[in-house]
């Protein structure tokens, strides 16, 4: 186990490699499903009902 | 003719919930196919005799190096689409790819310079191959900025496609630059109508690697559009007309 950790003394480039690709990765995802998040809520702010019921009905 | 009419799904209000139904499935299989592959790419495959162990950096750096200029050539097919039917879609698609795309090249060129590092003896070098690779991440930083550099979404369609197209011809020049010019990068292992030059559980985990790179990039892709249809189409019957937006 700790030879495959070790990586025949390549740990740094293999892990980091395969960490920051991961994180990167990752951090794609999140920021992506953030985006679509946002999105839908300003969609709801510019429909019309909840337009009308911001305004009382007069929109 | 009549009974199919692939135009329909080039309309956001239909591509919407279909891009919405298709994203678990890519996205479940990225996610067991890249846990196959880094399985066989860190376990299974055999040490290679020259580099060691620093070698299965390659189950990456191939996957993301192939996607980064896939999907260059994608974005510009969709940008090429957009500017002659005038199309929205496209235009949303060329745009949703342009993040993904610059996140391909930048692994390529992090893992390629951690992989450089041991068997080179150099984190980067300015050989033909690293730095058409730089420029195409360039070129997704530009086509990125151009978009947010313009207010009218119409016209950052156009110029975004144009500077698309015309960067399109790095692509060919990464390709073929380690057969045109003799520097630091190694030729191709793997390529169209050729044996692959490693063995074959190498081989086995790079594809499955690649294929996991396409459905990742696919579902993350397909999500940004839908963000994207939003974004642009707020305010319009159809996206008022959605569940998800209609119900509060």
């Amino acid at each position: 186990m700790k030879e495959f950790f070790a990586m025949g003394g390549y740990a740094w480039y293999v892990w980091g490699s395969y960490g920051i690709t991961a994180l990167v990765v990752a951090a794609e995802v999140v920021a992506v499903k953030a985006r679509g998040r946002r999105a839908r809520e300003e969609a709801r702010l510019t429909a019309p009902d909840s337009l009308s019921a911001a305004t009382g009905g007069s929109l | 003719m009549a009974s199919l009419n692939w135009f329909r799904y080039a309309s956001p209000a239909t591509f919407y919930p279909v891009a919405g139904r298709m994203i678990p499935w890519f996205a479940a299989a990225a996610a067991v196919l890249a846990a196959i592959g880094a399985w066989i790419g860190l376990g299974i495959a055999p040490t290679d005799f020259q580099q060691g162990e620093a070698y299965r950096i390659i189950f990456i750096h191939v996957p993301a190096a192939w996607m980064s200029m896939f999907v260059y050539l994608v974005m510009a097919a969709w940008s090429a689409m957009a500017l002659g039917f005038n199309t929205r879609l496209s235009a949303m698609m060329a745009q949703s790819l342009a993040p993904s795309g610059a996140l391909m090249t930048f692994i390529a060129l992090l893992t390629g310079s951690l992989w450089g590092r041991p068997t080179w003896g150099t984190y980067w070098a300015w050989d033909a191959r690293m730095t058409s690779e730089l420029i195409l991440l360039f070129l997704y930083l530009g086509v990125i900025a151009l978009r947010n550099a313009i207010d009218d979404p119409r016209r950052a369609d156009r110029a975004c496609a144009v500077l698309s197209l015309v960067g399109a011809i790095n692509v060919p020049i990464i390709y073929y630059s380690v057969k045109w010019w003799n520097t630091l990068h190694q030729g191709a292992s793997v390529s169209v109508g050729a044996a692959p030059k490693m063995a074959a559980t190498m081989l086995a985990g790079m594809l499955i690697m690649a294929f996991a790179a396409w459905f990742y990039t696919i579902a993350v892709s397909l999500m940004r559009v839908r963000a994207i249809m939003l974004e642009r189409e707020r305010g319009s019957a159809w996206v008022c007309a959605l569940p998800e937006i209609k119900s509060s």
